[in-house]
Order: structure tokens, then sequence, then C-alpha cells
């Protein structure tokens, strides 16, 4: 019999453009907490989705038992006994606690002798039990789409103990959850691993993690660091060994000097309460922001918020000291503001349409003849002129945007701002899924904008980011603004010490 | 040099193999053509144009809900309320079935306005419902279809409209050239003027481009700056004006017009749309495209005609040939993940 329930070895992933994984293992005891950590972009997710079935695995192998498995969809690993309670919680709203639980492998009994049916009593009788068993006592049969998100959570916890699993992953458990909720979450997780239960624990916050768990992995750049006993552990050892690299020559030079300040931003109050609430800031002319903060932290919130994606109740934003009135993105762009969003797939790119219709839709006003018709070639102007100035690798300005690299996708979105010649530009994590050259390219342009004058404001989740290219740096926790750091007195503690103020 | 003929054989291949069903039905046509008497005759050239242009307008006005991810239901009822419209304005004054006996005698150009502004107001309307209520478009459109058809039967009393005024008929029947030899419908040149029209406005105005930008990614467009708001209105009311014109000739086309006019046009336009490349996921769509199309639709009904089909089996064969085609659509982009 092994000492492991489960082990990963020599795991590697790529997706077009990056190297997801390189070479990574894992290995976890029955009955024991496993922190995987790492920053973002290092890859866990990624792991844990291959050990859940959801991407295969380009090499690499599983054993269970010691024995050689292969997990070919989450149906697969459910049956296995892994179980998996994902970041987002995709319950199914409409319908009732015990249903989600039961979803896809409902109890079943005969009408009549013969129909086949679903025994809801017995539905409900085994997830009131399993409520029970992750201390929870609401109605099975509530609406999960009533319920607030950490009773999701146990919702989740619940369905995956209810699979009998031997090995349960949670990803990022406590982003949302209040104190007492995370409280409540631990004692779930003491009971689980007094059965046994091999877990796999994901997060961020290093008190959490030095806490609950027994033994730690680490991950950097889609590779394996080392794993450790937590007891060895201190927070700085993990954060040096999650950021791990040289400083120098990361990030370009700058020669950006910020000057008055044109853009501010007054107690600004998001409309759902969970949400941004109080925030002030300044921001001078050719100035480089930086965002930090935890996953949850609401700072692609305040920032969508600004940009008219996402409403306020209170708050003003100025720019040169006239109040600027932003409803829709429209509003923005109008006044100067520019937003890369985070999420280049779901709000960046038009993945079907090529390269020149994606940089050229926000400025299309300054392509037209006669004001009607668009002259292609003053398009096709702007697309070599950001080909050439950002080296935009594309076979074409025809070329569909979603079969470019991501690094190549990013740089059109930029493209794209910048056709508008924007004073205000807000960037939220502009490198992510970007592999370490396109990165250095990005930050290179960054630090020209700020030179040329422009201000900006980079939200990045990578520690070592911030503090390269940032000259001041504001950090956020729980929706408020807890603190701001300059860019040269930045260090991975002071700015963990920010964001990491709960109230 | 080498490699551009290599490249024209390759491209050439490759506008064989991505358009299948278009290349079949050419090659049936062209069987058909030489076992059938009349299937290349001018008459039967006549006759497959005039049913083309027709239902090539209506699919140029649903193309731009389809390229945005929605749909228009409401077509061919929007086609069959602007027949009746255009039918009862255009009676003869002297006509003893006269339906709205206190209306004048009207000028055709007039009616043909009126006609327009009622298909600009149903689109404004799906539109609106869309946009500002946020219904999905499937549901809207089978709502004002359902609305539409009652109101035309309304209109109608559900009788058969004719006594047309002779102008009205002679015109939109008029063609170019002598009627046993070689001549052109003036419909042809409908179809070609709108062709053209939305060719312009898809590849070369703002408009197009925020269409395709919506349904690339409707977040990133909003993002972007784009109206999409304003753009979807526009989309819907553009709808409108295209199957009121459609009703308008199609009325004048059959020399008579009844509520159930123009019944399923927005099924076998959706039909041809898709089959000429408007994709199902969004953002792509040309007007060549979906000319092919719905000239390969019509094609293939007078096809089954020639061949002495049952015209009950037509619709067997129409209903295969629509589900192959997204098919094989579909194909092109499950390849790819």
């Amino acid at each position: 019999m092994s000492e492991y329930v489960l082990e990963m070895t020599g795991v590697s992933k790529s997706f077009p453009g990056v190297k997801a994984l390189d070479n990574v293992q894992l290995k976890l005891r029955p009955g024991k907490v496993h922190a995987l950590m790492g920053e973002n972009g290092a890859g866990k997710s990624t792991l844990m989705k291959c050990m859940f079935g959801i991407y295969k695995m380009d090499e690499g192998q599983i054993l269970m038992d010691g024995q050689p498995v292969t997990i070919s969809d989450p149906m697969d690993a459910l049956t296995k006994g892994i179980a998996m309670v994902h970041q987002e919680l995709q319950p199914i709203p409409a319908r009732t606690v015990g249903e989600n639980i039961f979803l896809g492998r409902y109890p079943m009994k005969k009408a009549l002798g013969f129909i086949p049916v679903v025994d809801h009593k017995k539905m409900y009788a085994d997830t009131a039990e399993l409520l029970k068993k992750v201390r929870m006592n609401f109605d099975p049969k509530q609406k999960v789409g009533e319920l607030s998100v950490s009773q999701m959570q146990s919702v989740e916890i619940a369905k995956a103990v209810s699979a009998n699993c031997r090995v349960l992953i949670l990803d990022e458990p406590t982003s949302s959850l209040t104190a007492n909720e995370v409280e409540a979450l631990f004692r779930i997780i003491d009971d689980l691993r007094s059965e046994n239960v091999a877990i796999v624990y994901i997060s961020h916050k290093m008190d959490e993690i030095l806490r609950i768990s027994d033994e730690v992995t680490i991950m950097r750049d889609g590779k394996y660091i080392g794993t450790w006993d937590s007891k060895q552990l201190t927070t700085d050892m993990i954060i040096t060994q999650m950021v791990g690299r040289e400083m120098t020559n990361l990030y370009p030079p700058r020669s950006n000097q910020p000057g008055e300040v044109v853009f501010e931003v007054k107690d600004f109050t998001s409309i759902n309460p969970r949400s941004f609430r109080n925030v002030s800031f300044q921001l001078r002319k050719g100035e480089i922001l930086g965002v930090g903060g935890l996953v949850g932290a609401q700072r692609t919130e305040l920032m969508e918020g600004l940009f008219g994606i996402r409403s306020h109740t209170t708050g003003q934003i100025l720019y040169k000291g006239k109040e600027m009135n932003i409803s829709r993105p429209k509003d923005a762009i109008d006044q100067g503001v520019a937003m890369l969003t985070e999420d280049r797939r779901g709000s960046g790119i038009m993945g079907v349409l090529s390269v020149a219709d994606n940089i050229s839709i926000s400025s299309l006003n300054q392509y037209l003849d006669r004001g009607i018709a668009i002259n292609k070639k003053k398009v096709e102007a702007l697309v070599q002129d950001n080909v050439r100035k950002m080296n935009i690798k594309t076979p074409s300005s025809k070329t569909a945007i979603k079969s470019l690299s991501g690094g190549n996708q990013q740089k059109v979105l930029i493209g794209r701002w910048l056709a508008n010649s924007p004073d205000v530009f807000i960037l939220d994590e502009p490198t992510r899924g970007i592999d370490v050259g396109a990165k250095y390219e990005i930050y290179c342009i960054i630090a020209d904008l700020a030179k040329e004058g422009k201000s900006i404001i980079m939200i990045s989740s990578e520690m070592s980011e911030l503090i390269g290219m940032s000259d001041r740096i504001m950090v956020m926790c729980d929706g408020r603004v807890t603190g701001f750091v300059n860019g040269k007195d930045a260090t991975q503690e002071n700015i963990m010490a920010y964001a990491t103020q709960f109230e | 040099m080498e490699k551009n003929r290599d490249s024209f054989a390759s491209k050439a291949l490759k506008i064989v193999t991505g358009n299948p069903i278009v290349f079949l039905l050419l090659i049936a046509a062209v069987i058909v053509g030489c076992s059938v008497d009349n299937f290349f005759s001018w008459a039967n050239f006549s006759n497959l144009v005039s049913n083309t242009a027709v239902r090539f307008l209506i699919a140029l006005g649903v193309s731009g809900c389809l390229i945005t991810k929605g749909t228009d239901l409401s077509a061919g009822r929007q086609v069959g309320f602007a027949a009746c419209i255009a039918g009862v304005l255009c009676q003869r004054g002297d006509y003893t079935g006269r339906l709205w006996k206190w209306v004048p005698e009207m000028n055709i150009g007039l009616v043909f306005i009126i006609v327009i502004i009622f298909g600009l107001v149903w689109g404004l309307v799906n539109g609106l419902i869309v946009t500002k209520l946020h219904v999905p478009p499937f549901i809207a459109t089978l709502g004002t279809q359902t609305i539409i058809y009652g109101i035309s039967l309304v209109i109608t009393d559900a009788q058969p409209i004719g006594g047309f005024q002779k102008i009205y008929t002679q015109l939109i029947n008029g063609r170019l050239g002598s009627v046993k030899s070689f001549h052109l419908p003036y419909l042809l040149f409908v179809a070609v003027l709108f062709g053209l029209l939305f060719y312009f406005i898809y590849n070369s105005t703002r408009h197009g481009k925020y269409m395709y930008a919506i349904g690339g990614n409707e977040t990133a467009a909003e993002v972007s700056g784009v109206n999409t708001t304003a753009t979807l209105i526009r989309i819907y009311a553009t709808a409108g004006v295209m199957y009121a014109i459609a009703g308008y000739l199609l009325a004048a086309k059959s020399g008579g017009a009844s509520a159930s006019m123009g019944q399923g046009y927005e099924l076998e336009a959706i039909a041809g749309c898709t089959i000429g490349g408007v994709s199902t996921t969004g953002g792509i769509g040309t007007v060549p495209g979906i000319l092919v199309g719905v000239l390969v639709f019509e094609l293939l009904k007078i096809i089954l005609q020639f061949l002495g089909v049952n015209p009950y089996y037509n619709y067997v064969v129409q209903g295969l040939v629509i589900v192959l085609a997204v098919s094989l659509d579909i194909r092109k982009y499950i390849a790819k993940k």
C-alpha cells in the first residue's frame, strides 16, 4: 500500500502560446490538508483541472493507491473519489439544495412497481443527513439561489462528501467568506481530516495556510518548486518561494515623471454592499498607480465601476477638477478614459473578427470618408502602425484575432485603446496568461505610455510586477482601500499587510 | 509564382469543400437541366430570379438579427402584414369587392411609403422589446409574430384581397426585354440594388462594424464603447423595413394578398442565411453568402418541381437540407476546439 492516496508526477500541459504546467508533481496523504500555493497564473488551477479530468494532461501520470489511473472527465473523477469545490460556485439556483447535491445521481425508486422515478423522500432525508455532517441546518428543500455564498459553498462541500470522496479539492474556498464563515469551514475541514480524506487547499491567505495545512506545495510559472512540512514554514519563506525570481531585468527602466494630479476619485461606493466602498484616490499625470490586493478585494469591480461597466451609488470622479459623469463605457471613453479588462476572452477580444476590426472598433469615427464610409486604408494604416510599434505578430490584418497568442491579442487590445489617445488608461491584469517574453514587451509599452504623460492605473495580482512597475501602489482589502505604498518602499510584506487588513 | 498557382488550386478546393451543399446542388441542377426539357429556359430563369429576389430581401433583413446572435421569427408575418396593407390600399377604386370603401384610390408610391412606415414600426417594436425589456429575440419575435398575424386577420377580415390597380401589378411584374426570349425581371434590379446597399452597410459603415462586433462578443463591444442598444434597435428596425418591401412586392407579384401570406418565410430566410454561411454562433455572415444561400434554396425547390416530386415531399427535402447545411457549418468550428 502506498503512503499516498493520490500522486501526480511529471505533469505537463500546454495551451497555445503558454506552457501552463511543466513537469509538476503533487503527492497527497490521506487525512492531511495539503496547501497548494503560487501566484496567480502559477498553474495551480490548471493542475487541479488536470486531476479532476477537466483538462487532459500532455504528459505525466496520476497514481491512486500506487496504481496508475486515467481520469477522463469530471464524472470519472467523482466515481474514483475525487471531488472539487470550484472557486466560482456553479450551482443551479432555481433548484433545491437536495436536487443540487444529488444532481446526476438522483436516488431512484419504482412507482407502481415498474416506472423509475426520483425518490424525493430518500433524497431529502439523505440531504438533511449530509447537511448535518457539514454543520449546516437549513431546509434541504430551500432553493439554492436563496442561500448566502458560504451556505452555497457548504452545499458544494456536502455534495463532495456525499460522493464519499477520498480527495477533496478546495479552490480559494474563503475568498468570499466572512471571518465567522471561515471558522465554520475550518471545522468542516477538521471533520473531513479525521475521516481520512486528503484535502487540497488552494489559497493566497498565508495565515489560513499556516493554520489549517499539514503540507505545502509551492508552484511558480507552471513549475514545481517544492513541498514542505507546514510547521517548518513562515509567511516570508512562502512568499520568497512563490515569487522567487531575480527582480533585476524583469522590468524596463522607467523615466516617467509623475506631474500634477489629473484624475481624482472621491468616496466611490458600489450599489452592491459586498463590493467596493468609500474609495478615494488621486492619480497624477504620467504616473503608474499599481492596485494590489487579494482575490476578492474588489479591485476589478472598482475599476469597472469607474469605467461605467458597474453601477455606483455615491462618489465623484474628477478629471482636471471637472466632474465626469460616467454611466456606461461609452461615457468614459468619450471623456478620455480607457480600460483593458481582465477577462480578455469574455470582454476583450471579438474572437471571430479580424485583427483590423478588433483594433479599430473603438475609434471608427476617425476613419470616415464624408461621415459615412469607413476608409479601409486608414484602418490598415492604424493596424500597420500598431504592428510596427508594438511588434504584434500576426499573419495579416485580416487574421481572426482568436488565432493569435495571448500576448499578441493583448497588444491588439492595447492598440484599440491607444487609437483613442486616452488620458487615463486602466489596465486590469495586463499580463495575465501571457508568456514571459511578451510580458516584458507589455511592460515596456506601459512604461512608454507613462513617459508620454498618460496616467495609468494597473491592477496586478503578481507582487513582483506591482512592485517592479508602479510609482505608487494602492492596496485594497474586502472592498476598501487599506493603504498606499510608494513604489520605492514597496515590499511583499508591507503590501501583504495592507491586503490582509480584514475588518 | 508557382506558389500562387498552388494557392489558387488549394483556394478553389477550399471553396468546394467549404460549401458542399452549394456544389451538390449545382451538380444536381446541371444533371436535371440536361435530362429535363425547359429547365434551361428564360421563363424558368425569370421565375427563379423573381422568387429569389423577394426571399433575398427578407433574408437580408433577418441576417442582421442572426449575425448579432438573435433571430426574427416575425419576418414571415411581417411580410404578410405588409402584403395585406399594400393589398388593401392598392385596390382599384371601381372594384366592387373593395375592403376599405372609405379610402380613395391611392397612389401606389404613397402606399409603398405607408407600408415601409408600418414595417419600421414593427421593427422598432421588436428592437425595443429585445433591448429595453431584455426579452430574448426568439421569444420576443415569437410573441410579436402572433400579434402581427392577428392584426392582419382583423384588417382583412380573414378574406383574400384582390382587384389591384393595374399599374401596381404591372410595374412589379415588369421586365426588361421580350417575354419569350432574353428578359430580366424588374425584381432582379430591386434585389441587386438592396444587395449592393447591404454590402456597403455591412462592410463600410460603423453600423456594420458594430453589428459584427456585437455578434463577435457583445460584452467586448459594449466595453469598447459601442452603443449596443441603439445598434440592435437599428438592426431590427431595418429588418422590419425589408420585410415591408418584400410584402409590398409579393402582393403585386401574386396579384393578391391574404393574412396567411408569407407564412414560414422567416424559416426559409433563416435557412437561406445559414446555408450561405451566416454563423449561428454570431459575428459571421456576408451579403454574397446570403445571396448564395437563398439562391440554393430556391434552386432546390425548382429542381424538385422539375423532377416531378410530389410537392408534399418538398418540405421533407428542404428540412433535410437545412439540418445538413447547419451541421456541416458547425463542424468547421467544432473541429478547432
